[in-house]
């Protein structure tokens, strides 16, 4: 949750250089700053008469000198149209897009696939309706809970380069309207969870929104500890991909949860070591920022604990011996990645274990679930499925 | 924004505070709750665009003496043969960002805080007029069946 996977936003996660951001500007930049004040100019005479006057000429000079952005990505990556006055209408057409990018459509695809790994390392027959359920549920609460994050954030993701884009900084859909869109996603989503799965999916699903929105997005400012409590709501959907299969919190919701929390650490601390400039000017309180040292330390640390966790997925039962096998390469990778990171805390080490983790999860991921433990045999087998639909019977009737 | 349109314009991000200007529409009838918003809205614009471009210009201004202190201690020029700017690279910087965010951290929370209350007011407010608009519309669409 703590940032976007996605491959494009990764890439301009390169962070501004370390020059000395102008007080000056690229000349390239001055001609388009001539021809956009003419653009404005002939605009401004014909205000409405009103007695706001006086906001107006405010706004009038910060438009004059309004062009053009400090820094050469932007310029880059933004399009001409954004440089100019649009109307603050709503565009149908524009919705579905919108949405798109206001519920983090991509990162809420990634959630929805670690909560399918849950259910799919579950223990217990296949049920394609519990899973199509309980994957829509974890989608919708998820979009609920990213929109509502970019709703308390404007004015932060405003100010840093990887966020400026986002709907509610440009003005694409109101604040109102993000609100009553994450509401008709998040109500929906654990209704759905709570009635249509189990509870306890439901009860997770709700606490885990209350725990991005309400604790970790405030947190980001105030306090480090932020991001174990966003490692937290990152190992929250396995778990409740598990409970949906299983209907109960055992030892193995409580490991794969373990291992998307420790996944966390190596994959966010990276990426934040890239991003420091921008935390430090927005105030936003991070590892990379106030203890260097730390950040790293707990990068390779929970590192090494993915390795531990892995050992660990055979004794539970989950996975067969195989697993911390044929994982250890992978593990012992991102742990030498995590080793040169803390060592050289550099710029390059960071962006390779950044870059590792989007790789490493998803491998490591299919790969416990290829040594899952075989079903039990067929009598056994036999017995359970009874005993599920009996239990499934037992949660739809009211 | 043209005189005839009927709706907000936002505009692109100001140069010091990056954020984006919106310029709004009065309406002719424009009702009680309706003003309330739209005062709010103006005056959060303007505090917000205050604190921000504070903050922005601050930032850059303590980076530039920083960076100028650090190469004067190590006896650098601000500009090398070529004309380039000298620059610290990023760990050096590192001790500049920490700095700066810790001198920072009051400030931030009690923007925080205020900025919390006035998005969740504006958010209110919007519902409240939305919900005026809508039986508005009702009551006018009663009398014209």
């Amino acid at each position: 949750y703590v940032t976007q996977h996605n491959r494009d936003l990764s890439q301009r996660a390169k962070p501004k250089s370390d020059s000395v951001a102008p007080p000056f500007h690229e000349s390239q930049q001055l001609d388009q700053e001539k021809t956009v004040m003419h653009k404005i100019r002939p605009i401004s005479p014909v205000h409405q008469p009103s007695s706001e006057t006086s906001t107006r000429n405010e706004l009038r000079e910060m438009t004059s000198a309004a062009e053009v952005e400090g820094s050469v990505s932007s310029v880059k990556a933004g399009s001409k149209e954004e440089r100019q006055w649009r109307e603050m209408k709503l565009q149908l057409d524009d919705l579905p897009g919108i949405l798109a990018r206001l519920s983090k459509i991509k990162l809420t695809a990634l959630v929805v696939s670690t909560a399918s790994a849950g259910f799919a390392m579950a223990p217990v027959p296949f049920d394609l309706t519990c899973f199509l359920l309980a994957s829509l549920g974890t989608g919708l609460a998820s979009c609920a809970a990213n929109s509502i994050n970019q709703f308390f954030e404007v004015p932060f993701d405003s100010n840093m380069n990887r966020t400026k884009n986002r709907p509610l900084v440009r003005g694409q859909i109101s604040p109102l309207l993000a609100v009553c869109f994450a509401a008709s996603c998040g109500v929906p989503g654990i209704a759905l969870l709570t009635l249509g799965v189990n509870p306890l999916t439901g009860a997770l699903g709700a606490f885990n929104i209350f725990l991005y929105t309400c604790c970790y997005t405030p947190m980001k400012r105030m306090s480090i500890a932020n991001t174990w409590v966003g490692a937290v709501v990152g190992a929250i959907p396995p778990v409740m991909g598990w409970t949906a299969a299983t209907g109960s919190l055992d030892a193995g919701a409580v490991l794969l949860g373990g291992i998307l929390y420790s996944w966390q650490f190596p994959h966010f601390n990276a990426l934040s070591w890239g991003l420091r400039e921008d935390y430090s000017r927005g105030g936003y309180c991070m590892m990379s920022v106030t203890h260097p040292g730390l950040c790293r330390r707990v990068a390779l640390r929970h590192c090494l604990a993915l390795i531990g966790l892995s050992t660990v997925a055979p004794v539970l039962d989950i996975t067969t011996w195989t697993f911390p096998i044929i994982s250890l390469p992978i593990n012992l990778y991102i742990s030498y990645l995590g080793f040169r990171f803390y060592r050289d805390a550099d710029r390059s080490s960071s962006r390779k274990l950044f870059f590792c983790s989007l790789w490493h999860l998803p491998l490591l991921l299919l790969v416990m679930f290829t040594c899952k433990k075989p079903f039990l045999e067929k009598e056994e087998k036999g017995d359970l499925l009874s005993g599920n639909h009996g239990r499934a019977l037992e949660i739809r009737l009211p | 924004p043209p005189a005839h349109s009927c709706n907000d314009w936002i505009g692109p991000p100001d140069k010091y505070s990056n954020l984006r200007p919106v310029i709004f529409y009065v309406p002719q009838n424009e009702s009680l709750l309706e003003r309330r918003l739209r005062e709010l809205r103006e005056e959060t614009q303007a505090w917000n665009q205050r604190f921000w471009a504070r903050q922005n210009v601050s930032f850059q201004q303590e980076k530039e003496e920083f960076i100028y202190s650090r190469l004067k201690a190590k006896g650098l020029k601000m500009r090398d043969e070529t004309g380039q700017k000298a620059t610290l690279n990023a760990e050096e910087m590192a001790d500049f960002y920490k700095d700066f965010l810790s001198k920072n951290f009051r400030k931030h929370m009690h923007y925080n805080r205020d900025w919390y209350k006035r998005n969740f007011t504006i958010t209110f407010l919007m519902g409240q007029v939305a919900l005026e608009r809508a039986l508005r519309w009702l009551r006018w669409k009663k009398k014209n069946i």
